[in-house]
């Protein structure tokens, strides 16, 4: 098919205002914790305080006596409640190792925050209380916590495996055996870089919060949870509490952000419904800011080793990857794929032979498990490629823009079928970085650099870009299926036109902040010829939307919004056999245009759209074989992922006397095809690239070396706010997805992915005249000052 | 996020005040802003049986102008002192320390009196009225008394102030034209200093004191004398960390933060000297 440019149209391309704030913003969004339950009874969980300890006893008797309090369970007490342990849905290799996991540790704790036993009060004070009053006696076992340590096997978590690696994952594409090796022997030019992906806490503005409501007979549930995937959660929570999957009805309300940290099965999620059917009543629970930093997954966590082998000209000729990844104590609901959904990007926006040598290996470590969060894997390896890139140009000497335009993927090759066998479908890497350039007044910069940063000045001017692409759009279900993952990648979508032409969209996404409501509005409203305000779209319940598998991994728009337009056309479709019928003419003699069904050629002969529903509805004179009523429902599979791109700037200022660094200009120019709103899009990426910076110059989860966690509150894991940052200026180019009839990609982790490596090849510009030429994240002042005093002869700590 | 249980009493003047804090002793504490006090609650890390708000107490939120100083009541506001007039003309160094202090919404709850009770020292006001040469008064049952800044703080989150007192003013000498400067270096806007400096100087004499650089707020007068004996700002600023005793945390090592000393004492001394 061909897919064109969107032309502004009606609506879809306009910056419509997003129908979800005026609630949000009032106050008037009911998140899960202002649901009110009458008869709730709390949940608390006692967390271990050790990162790796055996559980000699646990003494509740003097917590039970704290009034208020009604039952308290350990591990060993719930282990009848489980068919299953907890799910992984992505055993990425069949020799994969999983030790089994639980709700509640039973023998042995294996992070700081795994839970020990759960505590079920009429109030949330009593709740609290009783966790001081239970007396855990542990034995304290060495915890593993370095990433080079837990591969040594020196002290092994998981005794039963054997072993703390979870598996070792291997994409080797060689165009003859052994090409990559010979690549790097006689390469005119090699680099080879470590970098460090620290771990970081996703910190949605709304820690989790739970309630689980049973029904008094006939053993239905409800789960309220501020979750990301009331599908999968429905049947996950069904498979592991071994209860007929009917019974089971997922609700997310208003949910305060996830980032990937509320795409998961949760303990908590489990102890609620557990606890409540054993009860027989509703059971609340709800995080703590201070316990979400250890209870809920984090993300990153990774080494990398990359290599690059180039000819004379810089143009790449192989690459090799070695990753370690860190999984942490346990394998949660994606856990071992998050390394390899970036193993196919490392070689990033550029034209390479077949010569990809990528291993990762990943390992258990005494600290809180690890998931997908905003760009789940492809950050990670945009980082080492661009960072590569740049080291690769150091070493030629030439300018890294240069180095970067020669190898970029050009133009004319899309779509382009990768060394992986994976199709690129549509991009122009090189007008996105040369609008970014101007946006950023490259040249200007550069001469203004030169004028700042001569000797002696204590302030440096750097400049730093990134080029990135990502696959998104998860994805294409018999890909998924080669690569071990246990669920497709479809979207379902229903479409309904109620008698009054007012238009009901059930969609399988799961917004928890991306604004599906006002999109998928605006793509039915565009499609029906009906205003956008008489769409309701409704989600995020299972038992409204039926079939679903939620929203990560950027997959909504191209996926989720894709099968609503599919299912709108099948709308029009059967419209048009009603109208045709009705006006006593050919299918084919009809056009749709303005919601309006017209003979060509003899306008007068037409039928609303408003008529054909209220016909459909009244079924007074429909075609022989037609259905009453007008709607259709979609499950759509889509033929690939969708490759957003684009190219970062950002200029900084770094005072070389104290390593404070000022992002002065950061320009995002991103492509993700035709845009639906750009105000959303525009949103979503400053969100993004927010927490690329964050990740660049402020947050890590730090531990020490018995796996305790350092930064466990907002004062100590520094999240920046709106006045830490600069002001983004964004700009795009459109290159339509021509695998979709919207021409649409995914963006919401776009920002995120070109980001980190912008900020930091800035900094690295801005003191090479210093002879720096890495930096570690977060680059926060001490790090860049005992850097620069490393690379100069200052050389103190 | 939940305290302990606590009992709670409102105060409606200051010697209802210490009256009540004489019958609880050290069950109980002083609950002004709040600011400082009920975070740690919430983490458990205070437990006191007892809260008496002293929020109400009006008398206490007072700017004057007594002459040769401009007395300040305890409970006065960090934004009322960031936008005094009297402040910014008499004492402007302590205008900007106010306006330092943690985002808009903290300064419109928190009272310098809390802050310097606190004793905490992080935090911007003490340090700054420390460098002023300030003097708190003190009511306990048996009366007032005048403490100098300098003999206040006596350990991490430790004063002079006895369980039955409260501090009802703080009186800061007139800065009468000095140039001043406050460097506060921090990672995000609303942080604590990773290392402040509160600095004036005239003709000769000036005053610094240091923010998170030991267990208390620190003054260097080890910066004050050289500058009083002629040296030059730099060869002062290299005094910078002499009196002071820098712990290490997750954003700065204790070295680093002697060197950051350095850089933002002789910075501000530039700044206070043009």
């Amino acid at each position: 098919m061909t897919i064109t440019e969107n032309k502004p149209t009606s609506v879809i391309g306009t910056r419509l205002l997003r129908r979800e704030d005026p609630p949000l913003l009032t106050g008037e969004a009911k998140f899960t914790n202002d649901l009110n339950i009458p008869g709730a009874l709390h949940l608390t969980v006692l967390r271990s305080p050790y990162a790796h300890a055996k559980i000699k006893s646990i003494d509740v008797s003097a917590a039970l006596k704290i009034a208020g309090v009604i039952a308290i369970y350990t591990g060993k007490d719930l282990q009848s409640s489980w068919a299953s342990p907890m799910p992984c849905a992505w055993p990425v290799t069949p020799d994969m190792k999983n030790p089994a996991h639980y709700p509640l540790a039973i023998d042995k704790v294996n992070y700081v925050g795994d839970g020990v036993a759960a505590i079920l009060a009429t109030n949330e004070v009593a709740s609290r209380d009783a966790l001081d009053a239970i007396d855990v006696q542990y034995e304290p076992l060495k915890a593993v916590v370095d990433l080079e340590d837990s591969l040594s096997d020196k002290n092994i978590i998981h005794t039963e495996l054997g072993t703390n690696k979870s598996y070792t994952w291997p994409l080797l594409v060689e165009e003859t055996p052994g090409c990559v090796e010979e690549a790097f022997k006689k390469a005119k030019y090699k680099v080879k870089e470590r970098y460090v992906q620290q771990r970081l806490i996703p910190m949605a503005m709304e820690p989790r919060a739970i309630v689980a409501v049973p029904q008094p007979f006939g053993g239905d549930i409800t789960l309220y949870s501020s979750t990301q995937i009331p599908h999968i959660l429905k049947v996950m929570t069904a498979l592991t509490l071994g209860i007929p999957e009917q019974q089971v009805r997922v609700v997310a309300p208003s949910v305060g952000g996830g980032f990937g940290s509320k795409l998961d099965v949760y303990a908590e999620e489990l102890l609620c419904m557990a606890l409540s059917r054993k009860h027989n009543a509703p059971v609340r629970w709800v995080e703590e800011r201070s316990e979400n930093t250890q209870a809920t997954i984090q993300g990153r966590g990774q080494i990398q080793h990359v290599e690059l082998a180039a000819d004379e000209n810089g143009k790449i000729t192989a690459v090799r990857v070695r990753i370690v990844g860190d999984m942490g104590a346990y394998l949660q609901l994606v856990t071992p794929g998050v390394p390899l959904l970036g193993a196919f990007l490392y070689a990033g926006v550029y034209d390479i032979p077949k010569a990809y040598d990528f291993e990762c290996t990943s390992v258990f470590t005494n600290l809180t498990p690890t998931d997908a969060y905003r760009g789940a894997g492809r950050p990670e390896a945009t980082y080492a490629i661009e960072m590569a890139m740049e080291a690769l140009a150091r070493a030629m000497k030439i300018d890294s823009f240069e180095l970067r335009k020669r190898n970029y993927i050009k133009k004319e090759q899309f779509p382009y079928v990768a060394f992986s066998g994976l199709t690129y479908d549509s991009g122009d890497h090189l007008l996105a970085a040369e609008k970014a350039a101007k946006m950023t007044d490259l040249a200007g910069v550069r001469a203004q650099q030169k004028k700042q940063n001569v000797p002696g000045a204590t302030k440096l001017l750097g400049l730093g870009m990134s080029s990135y692409f990502e696959m998104c759009g998860l994805a294409p279900s018999r890909v998924l299926a080669s690569l071990n993952y246990s669920a497709g990648g479809w979207e379902a979508a229903t479409v309904r036109v109620l008698p009054t032409n007012k238009v009901q969209v059930i969609t399988g996404t799961s917004p928890h902040g991306q604004g599906h409501e006002t999109s998928w509005a605006m793509i039915a409203a565009e499609k029906l010829g009906v205003a956008p305000e008489d769409v309701d779209v409704l989600h995020s319940d299972t038992a409204i939307s039926a079939l679903g598998l939620d929203t990560y991994g950027s997959r909504s728009l191209p996926v989720g919004g894709v099968a609503i337009a599919l299912a709108c056309d099948k709308v029009i479709e059967k419209a048009k056999t009603i109208a045709a019928h009705q006006l006593e003419c050919a299918t084919e003699d009809l056009q749709f245009a303005n919601g309006t069904f017209s003979v060509k050629g003899s306008p007068d002969r037409a039928l609303p759209l408003a008529a054909i529903a209220f016909g459909a509805f009244t079924a007074h004179n429909l075609p022989e074989g037609c259905e009453p009523n007008l709607e259709a429902q979609v499950s759509y599979d889509p033929p690939n992922f969708s490759w957003p791109f684009g190219t970062h700037m950002c200029v900084v200022e770094v005072d070389t006397e104290t390593g404070a660094v000022e992002i002065l200009k950061y320009i995002a120019v991103d492509d993700c095809g035709n845009q639906i709103n750009p105000l959303i899009v525009e949103g979503q990426v400053h969100g993004g690239v927010v927490q690329g910076i964050a990740q660049a110059l402020f947050e890590e989860a730090v531990y020490d070396e018995d796996g305790n966690l350092k930064s466990s509150n907002l004062a100590e894991y520094l999240v920046p706010a709106a006045c830490d940052v600069p002001s983004i200026t964004t700009g795009h180019t459109i290159t339509p997805s021509p695998t979709n009839q919207l021409g649409v990609k995914g963006i919401g982790e776009a920002g995120t992915i070109g980001a980190a490596p912008t900020v930091i090849s800035a900094i690295i510009d801005a003191l090479s005249g210093l002879g720096v030429t890495t930096m570690a994240m977060p680059a926060s002042p001490q790090t860049v000052w005992k850097t620069i005093q490393a690379a100069t002869s200052g050389g103190k700590k | 996020m939940i305290p302990a249980a606590f009992d709670y009493k409102r105060a409606t003047s200051a010697a209802e005040a210490i009256s009540l804090v004489s019958q609880y002793g050290s069950d109980a504490k002083f609950l002004a802003g709040g600011h400082s006090l009920l975070p740690l609650m919430k983490l458990r890390l205070a437990q006191p049986a007892m809260l008496i708000d002293i929020g109400r107490v009006k008398d206490l939120s007072y700017i004057k102008d007594a002459g040769s100083h401009l007395a300040i009541g305890a409970l006065t506001r960090h934004m009322d002192v960031e936008t005094s007039k009297v402040v910014h003309e008499h004492a402007p160094l302590l205008a900007k320390a106010a306006s330092h202090v943690g985002d808009s919404q903290v300064r419109h709850r928190g009272t310098i009196g809390g802050s310097i009770a606190h004793a905490d020292p992080a935090s911007d006001l003490p340090a700054t009225t420390l460098a002023l040469g300030a003097t708190y008064v003190v009511q306990g049952p048996k009366g007032q008394r005048e403490i100098a800044a300098s003999n206040f703080y006596k350990g991490f989150l430790e004063s002079d102030l006895a369980a039955d007192e409260m501090l009802v003013e703080i009186r800061v000498p007139k800065m009468q034209g000095a140039g001043w400067s406050f460097q506060k270096f921090n990672r995000r806007a609303q942080d604590w200093a990773i290392v402040g400096v509160a600095a004036w100087h005239r003709k000769g004499e000036a005053g610094v004191a240091l923010v998170n650089m030991g267990s208390t707020p620190i003054l260097a007068t080890s910066v004050a004398n050289a500058i009083a004996k002629g040296a030059s700002i730099s060869d002062a600023a290299a005094l910078a960390s002499n009196e002071a005793d820098p712990q290490s945390d997750l954003n700065a090592s204790s070295d680093y933060r002697k060197h950051l000393a350095s850089v933002l004492v002789r910075r501000a001394l530039e700044a206070a000297s043009k």
